[in-house]
């Protein structure tokens, strides 16, 4: 169980948060690209041996979703989010 | 003649004790007297043979060859997809020049992490013909590969809580039926009949059982064994096992196509390469430039200390979320939910772990006094959709398979089904649900039956 | 003799507190402090266990969790199984039992398996037992295995409990090192957590006669476990093993025995700043022939008895070694009076100053313990110089060995930090940490006190590696494994057949993977399997170290945390009122529990359920709506958020009107269906189905966070803020006119899809005309602390209409005889809003929403289509089962559909139901069949709705 740092109450339990998935591509206009590039961006997530960035929700918290860097390898967070340190 | 005299036998010995053991001899003898491969035959009377001279004479049960610099076909992963693959390549297609590569110890993958649990209850026209396929080759196995899986079929019993899994999984029922799989509902008395040690989930339980469903066809078996036993069939093939060799990076030619695999023993060039690495098949696919819709997860085992009989068939409590054998050490062998987030760590959540074991509890208060010996992690590749893919890929010569999450019960059907898509270049009609061309136009397959705990 | 073993003197147990025990039926007496194996070697019971596979005789080996041998089963209140003898405490009627053997360890009938151990070698069973098939073999092989029963009952009393504890500082282990660092910590004024697995601190000096700057040690320790009392900032456990390393330095730790009242373990989750790991070393066997039979101990464990429990596990001692240890241990064995016949050390020249320690004893250098006679007694040792060859039968009754001291790992290597094999030490030793984590003391490596203590005298360690002992023409299995029985042979064996990974061995043998985890073996097989392959150590690296360290109850980790906290549930303040008009209540979604039907004494669930859906149909009925989920969103962007997040325009919304909507992921899947009501100008509110609404939170949530962060919306949960009773039913209105409200209730004051605010029953409420029943409806919404007296006014009211609480079940058929959709039944995988006939809610209109694209995109594929569409049973009283798949002619192929839902209509008297059907909605008409295991039931095809088809009556 990591210590997520949540940039309005500190480290905290990982079981207070839900996982929101890898931060993937901005979403394109959906009317002005192609089918495999809309398919692509659906489906296609990074999933880098090493740091990740990712969405979390802490939601038995405040409330707040978070993006943080996590190395997939350790579970290191190797960069947290503004203000949580 | 042997089968005429294995059938006087039998018919002979009919309800006696004794008629099993004499069977086990003559069929011994049969099978010595039919050694059709390279392979020493494994049997009774071989390992009588070898007692006396001190074992010392066993063969190896793979060759450690040396690396050549080129094959018909390479495949990534001594798992059990991807020897299995290996040995269907050259059993059923004649493909036998055929390397299998893997960065560590054969079978060291997820095949020596998972929890054994082999059973057909899917959901889907698309699912359900595949594994059925899939356990009846498993109970073939031990005769096939002339190694000892352990093949169990003792039953799989669903503890039901709730209503809509109950609408779940009588819908599987009925559509498992078509396929011949089977599924049967049980009362709760019953139940409990069958399971003594199931004492909670009583009327004023959290959740109180409604019901029992018996999916009878399924079974445990040795997971180390099914490594090794197609690991030395294959090599009594002529396929070659290649342990401690690590592709780095997939090779292709000028013309897109693979052309081979890059390892830290060299450059093995092959007009066709196969991935069977789950959890990695992104790591790897990306030196060629694809990209798949894969992402890596964790997802954790975990056995009690060993003790007498007490559970004769597998429990899955899908309401609960968790599910548990008990192997022939008397273990309990105990699974639970998949973490969240991608993960390569092979870790344990301990909050995660404590619910499963929480949950474990409420309907079995005794293993309160019962304790744990040993837990452990595994990754795996989970798809958009969350079904499996096999494939060929946009790489001309490319082969993926992956995305098996409770990929274990697949591997017998999943090497067949790979290698005659390997073979034929065109998709097994089993499998051919599970291509990559399914995402074209996002025609998912939702699968409710993926692992055991849902 | 009672306590024939036991010294006149010595020893930290408490002499005048004897301890009556019974073991396999047998009494004995011991003393308080003992544990069951230093008060059965003081009573002189030498064959204690029998081993795994070949039932050979086993005694007492060590002292603590390596324990390999004597596994035991506590009956009683105690009652629990495969616990290493060595870490029971004794206690006064204490019953305990070996495990493996029947009827006793000195007789086991199972002992005949050691006549045929040459034809089960490593692995036999992957070559034999295959016909007719291994389930046939597996129940007489199971029960061979197994060791202890499973427990039959929970504890009959106490309870497990959790704690959460932060600390600076956790470490683990009270030895010479752990109690050092803590001082240091403590000192510091840090955050100090210090646990260790032993009832008493001190580690090895527990074991040992040792001073530090001139004092026993042990009064150093009594001094620092004083000190640490006396901070506040520490806390000290012992008798609680950390058994877990986790991620970000979370540690479980797992106390027994608490003083604390009725709490029998408590589990401890320590998140530390930084941990120590002082947990020691462990003696390592030697590996000889026969060095399994009872009398050949650890030479440790033969101190620890003879020092900490005053008990002589012999009067003739051999010693076996490759280091300095034992040397000590030989003198602690002469200063109690044992005699030490010799010492025989495989180094060629031993270091002067342990020669010193060992004055008096005969020392033959060079020389390895070849064998050893006896059978369950122990009577002599084979001694054989490496060099010549010369051999000698030395008479002993008790054999110590060690073969050098591995650094205890385990939770170094949990936290995932590397080790190296230090090539001095002969040991795998911490390398650089992976966590925030330092090893200290013999865990790191500084196997001995001067280097752990200032002021530590101990003798230097110089080992010189034997990882086998291996003499021409020696008969005699040398075990590696002795609780799994796993020999050298069968690692020969399995190298031999080319499982010569270190993994492979492993699993071929099975050596390591007992209950021990190997901590006195795995190293020789690692050595075993180094020379045979001739590669250093390190090239052949460990097997990985999994947690628990130790065994740990289930129990402890599961806590007080069972039911109904693991799975809390949800009610509303009608619960009660439901249950007391004999509600059958059940798990609803959501962690919801809610009534599903309302019987009368006697009555099945049909005809209750019959009897409600026909006062909604016919009078009036009420349910209980509270669980839907409820959302307040404000702000000036909250229309645009809405066209964005449902598919059809929510903008245009007026102030007091509302509309039906589904909300799409944007791979073009049904995530919801609900209404939006528009408050005023800039307030929503939007209700989601009872199972999804918190996947709808999360899903609005993240959408604003993370991708619209500067879109003015403001999101409020407020599902437990609105209670409501919903009255549903052609005389819906007189109820509500009976209740008394200021709001005009006519169908044009107050039109459907609109809300008002008002009172109702004098009590204020929001009144929303919504129907999932088909029926004139109204929502009455009130606070939480009115909804009982509300609900108690509703019955009231409508008791003259005939009103009747309406259950889920009720609400099932209603739903379906008007064809509306429920998320768990009809929205299966990729269905889409068309399938449903709901194309009307997908905009042309609005450019982009979520899901648009890709609903598109799918039907642009041309997949045939699953459509939803009503069925007719051709028999009407033949019910369909839910869920039953549709094929061709009813004939066992792939499935062209499955039947949804099917209900007993009160309004047709007949069943209907729904099913996805391929093609579906051009079939209207025709037959298709459903196929049953033992039938096939032919189905007319019809519009999905079955009451109402035009919604005069909800609108009314």
């Amino acid at each position: 169980m990591m210590l997520i740092p949540c940039p309005f109450c500190g480290k905290r339990n990982e079981s207070e948060f839900i996982f929101g998935g890898p931060v993937v591509a901005a979403r394109p206009d959906p009317n002005a690209v192609s089918d495999a590039e809309w398919v692509e961006y659906l489906t296609i997530a990074p999933n880098p041996l090493g740091p990740v960035q990712e969405k979390w929700w802490h939601a038995r918290g405040c409330g707040e979703w978070l993006t943080i860097w996590r190395d997939t390898r350790t579970h290191d967070i190797v960069e947290a989010p503004n203000g949580s340190e | 003649m042997f089968v005429l005299l294995r059938w006087i036998t039998q018919t002979l010995c009919e309800r006696k004790s004794v008629c099993v053991r004499v069977n086990l001899f003559i069929d011994e003898f049969c099978s010595l007297i039919n050694i059709v491969t390279t392979m020493q035959k494994y049997s009774l009377f071989s390992l009588a043979r070898n007692a006396l001279s001190g074992h010392r004479n066993w063969p190896l049960a793979w060759r450690s060859p040396p690396l050549k610099d080129q094959y018909e076909v390479v495949v990534i992963g001594a798992g059990g997809h991807g020897l299995a693959t290996a040995y269907c390549l050259a059993k059923e297609f004649g493909i036998t020049d055929v390397a299998v590569l893997d960065r560590g110890w054969l079978g060291g993958g997820n095949i020596a992490r998972n929890t054994v649990t082999i059973r057909s209850n899917y959901m889907r026209d698309e699912s359900i013909p595949f594994y059925v396929k899939s356990v009846s080759m498993y109970e073939g196995l031990t005769k096939e590969l002339n190694f000892n899986m352990m093949h169990s079929k003792r039953t799989m019993v669903d503890v039901v809580q709730t209503w809509p899994k109950l609408r779940e999984l009588r819908r599987r029922q009925l559509v498992m039926d078509i396929y011949g799989s089977t599924y049967e509902q049980i009362t709760t008395d019953e139940l409990r009949r069958r399971i003594p040690a199931l004492t909670g989930g009583g009327p004023d339980a959290r959740l109180p059982i409604i019901c029992g469903m018996v999916h009878t066809d399924a079974g445990v078996n040795r997971h180390d064994a099914v490594a090794w036993g197609y690991a030395r069939a294959a090599d009594a093939m002529g396929v070659e096992i290649h342990q401690q060799t690590a592709v780095q990076s997939l090779i292709r030619g000028a013309d897109g196509a693979i052309e081979g695999v890059e390892t830290n023993q060299g450059t093995v060039r092959a007009k066709k390469v196969v991935v069977a690495v789950s959890g990695h098949t992104t790591t790897l696919t990306e030196t060629a430039g694809l990209k798949l819709p894969l992402r890596t997860m964790n997802l954790t085992a975990f056995v009690s200390e060993p003790v007498q009989p007490l559970v004769d068939v597998i429990v899955n409590c899908p309401d609960s979320g968790f599910y548990f054998s008990q192997s022939d050490k008397g273990e309990m062998v105990i699974g639970g939910a998949p973490d969240m987030g991608q993960s390569f760590r092979r870790d344990i959540k301990q909050n995660v772990f404590e619910d499963t074991v929480t949950s474990m509890l409420s309907l079995f208060p005794s293993f309160k006094k019962l304790k744990l010996m040993r837990q452990w992690g595994g990754h795996l590749d989970i798809a958009h959709d969350a079904s499996p893919i096999m494939d060929q890929t946009e790489v001309p010569g490319l082969f993926v398979t992956a995305g098996w999450w409770g990929g274990y019960k697949a591997i017998p059907a999943g090497g067949l089904t790979l290698a005659h898509l390997v073979a034929k270049d065109e998709p097994h009609p089993l499998m051919s649900s599970f291509t990559l061309d399914r995402f074209r136009h996002l025609d998912f397959v939702m699968e409710a039956g993926t692992t055991t705990a849902r | 003799m009672a306590q024939s073993n036991r010294r006149a003197s010595g020893g930290r147990i408490d002499r005048n507190r004897p301890v009556r025990f019974q073991f396999n039926g047998k009494s004995y007496e011991g003393y308080e402090g003992d544990t069951l194996a230093s008060a059965l070697l003081a009573n002189g019971v030498r064959v204690t266990a029998r081993s795994f596979k070949y039932h050979r005789p086993r005694g007492i080996v060590g002292h603590g969790p390596e324990e390999p041998a004597t596994l035991v089963e506590l009956d009683g209140e105690d009652a629990s199984g495969n616990r290493p003898a060595t870490t029971v405490p004794l206690r006064d009627g204490l019953s305990a039992r070996s495990v493996n053997c029947w009827p006793s360890p000195d007789f086991d009938v199972s002992g005949i398996n050691q006549l045929f151990a040459r034809f089960i070698p490593a692995g036999f069973y992957y070559k034999t037992f295959k016909w007719p098939n291994w389930h046939l073999f597996e129940p007489t092989i199971r029960k061979a295995a197994g060791l202890a029963a499973a427990p039959a009952q929970p504890p009959s009393s106490g309870h497990f409990e959790a704690r959460h504890a932060h600390a600076d500082v956790l470490i683990a282990g009270a030895g010479p090192a752990g109690l050092q660092a803590a001082l240091e910590a403590g000192r510091a004024g840090k955050r100090v957590f210090i646990a260790d697995e032993g009832t008493e601190a001190g580690g090895s000096l527990l074991n040992r006669n040792l001073t530090i700057n001139g004092q026993p040690a042990m009064d150093w320790v009594a001094d620092a476990v004083q000190e640490l009392r006396g901070m506040g900032n520490v806390t000290h456990l012992q008798n609680a093993t950390v058994w877990a390393y986790r991620e970000h330095n979370l540690l479980i730790v797992n106390e027994r025995e608490p003083e604390q009242g009725s709490v029998l373990e408590r589990s401890w989750r320590v998140r530390a700043g930084e941990v120590v790991i002082a947990t020691g070393a462990t003696e390592r066997a030697m590996v000889f022939a026969d060095n399994d039979r009872p009398g050949v101990m650890l030479a440790s464990s033969v101190q620890a008895y003879v020092n900490r429990w005053g008990v002589a596990p012999g009067q003739r001692v051999v010693l076996f070694t490759n280091n300095n240890s034992v040397y000590a241990v030989a003198a602690d064995l002469v200063a109690a009076g044992v005699t030490v016949e010799a010492i025989l050390d495989s180094r060629d020249t031993v270091p002067q100053e342990a020669l010193d320690t060992a004055q008096g004893i005969t020392v033959h250098t060079g020389t390895v313990a070849a064998g050893v006679k006896g059978h369950k007694r122990l009577r002599a040792v084979h001694a054989v110089s490496a060099k010549s060859g010369a051999d000698t039968w030395i008479d002993c009754d008790l054999l110590g060995h060690s073969g050098g001291w591995n650094p205890t790992v385990h939770l170094w290597s949990q936290s995932r930090s590397p080790l190296r094999f230090d090539e001095d030490l002969s040991a795998f030793v911490p390398d650089a940490a992976a966590q925030a984590c330092r090893a200290i003391g013999a865990a790191a490596g500084d196997l001995t006190l001067d280097r752990i203590v200032q002021g530590g005298l101990d003798l230097p360690y110089a080992i010189e590696p034997l990882w086998r002992v291996d003499v021409p023409g020696q008969r005699g299995k040398a075990f590696l494994d002795l609780q799994n029985d796993v020999s050298v042979s069968d690692v020969q064996l399995a190298l031999r057949e080319g499982y010569d990974n270190v993994e492979h061995v492993k699993r071929y043998t099975t050596g390591g993977m007992g209950i021990d985890q190997g901590k006195t073996g795995n190293i020789n097989i690692i050595g075993t399997v180094a020379m045979q392959k001739g590669v250093p150590l390190q090239d052949v690296g460990t097997t990985t170290f999994r947690s628990p360290y130790t065994p740990v109850s289930f129990g402890a980790i599961g806590g007080l945390r069972e039911e109904s906290v693991l799975f809390p549930y949800r009610h509303t303040p009608v619960t009660q009122w439901n249950k007391d008009n004999g509600a059958v209540m059940y798990e609803a979604g959501a962690r919801w529990r809610r009534p599903g039907y309302f019987p009368k004494p006697g009555e099945g669930l049909q005809e209750a359920v019959n009897r409600e859906c026909l006062a909604v149909r016919e009078g009036v009925g009420v349910y209980d709506g509270s669980p839907l989920g409820t959302f307040e969103l404000k702000g000036r962007d909250v229309p645009r958020f809405l066209d964005f997040l449902y598919s059809n325009v929510m903008s245009s919304l007026k102030p007091g009107d509302g509309r039906y909507g589904l909300m799409l992921s944007d791979d073009g899947l049904i995530l919801d269906d609900g209404v939006a009501f528009r408050l005023d100008e800039h307030r929503w509110m939007v209700s989601t189905s009872t199972g999804h609404a918190d996947a709808v939170n999360q899903h609005m949530e993240k959408l604003l966070q993370t991708e619209f962060p500067d879109w003015q919306v403001m999101i409020t949960t407020v599902t437990s803020q609105w209670n409501n009773a919903t009255i549903c039913g052609p005389r819906a209105r007189d109820v509500m006119q009976a209740l008394g409200t200021d709001i005009d209730l006519s169908p044009e004051a107050f039109p459907f899809m609109s809300f008002r605010d008002g009172t109702v029953a004098g009590i204020p409420a929001r009144v929303v005309r919504v129907s999932f029943t088909g029926e004139l409806s109204f929502e009455v919404n009130v606070a939480p602390r009115h909804m009982a007296e509300l609900w108690a006014k509703v019955m009231e009211a409508g008791a003259p209409f005939g009103i009747l609480p309406v259950g889920s079940e009720s609400s099932h058929v209603l739903r379906v005889e008007k064809g509306f959709l429920s998320l768990g039944h009809e929205v299966d995988g990729t269905v889409d809003a068309y399938d449903l006939s709901m194309g009307w809610v997908m905009s042309k209109k609005k450019p982009d929403y979520l899901g648009k694209r890709s609903v598109a995109l799918r039907r642009e594929g041309g997949s045939t289509r699953r459509e939803l569409v009503g069925i007719l049973p051709g028999d009407p009283n033949r019910q369909v089962p839910e869920g039953a798949p549709l094929t061709l002619g009813g004939r066992k192929e792939a499935t062209e559909g499955l039947v949804t839902a099917c209900v007993w209509s009160v309004v047709n008297e007949r069943w209907v139901g729904l099913a996805l059907l391929e093609n579906g909605h051009a079939r209207h008409g025709e037959t298709a069949h459903v196929r049953l295991k033992d039938g096939v039931i032919p189905i007319t095809i019809a519009k999905p709705v079955f009451h109402d088809p035009d919604g005069k009556l909800l609108r009314s």
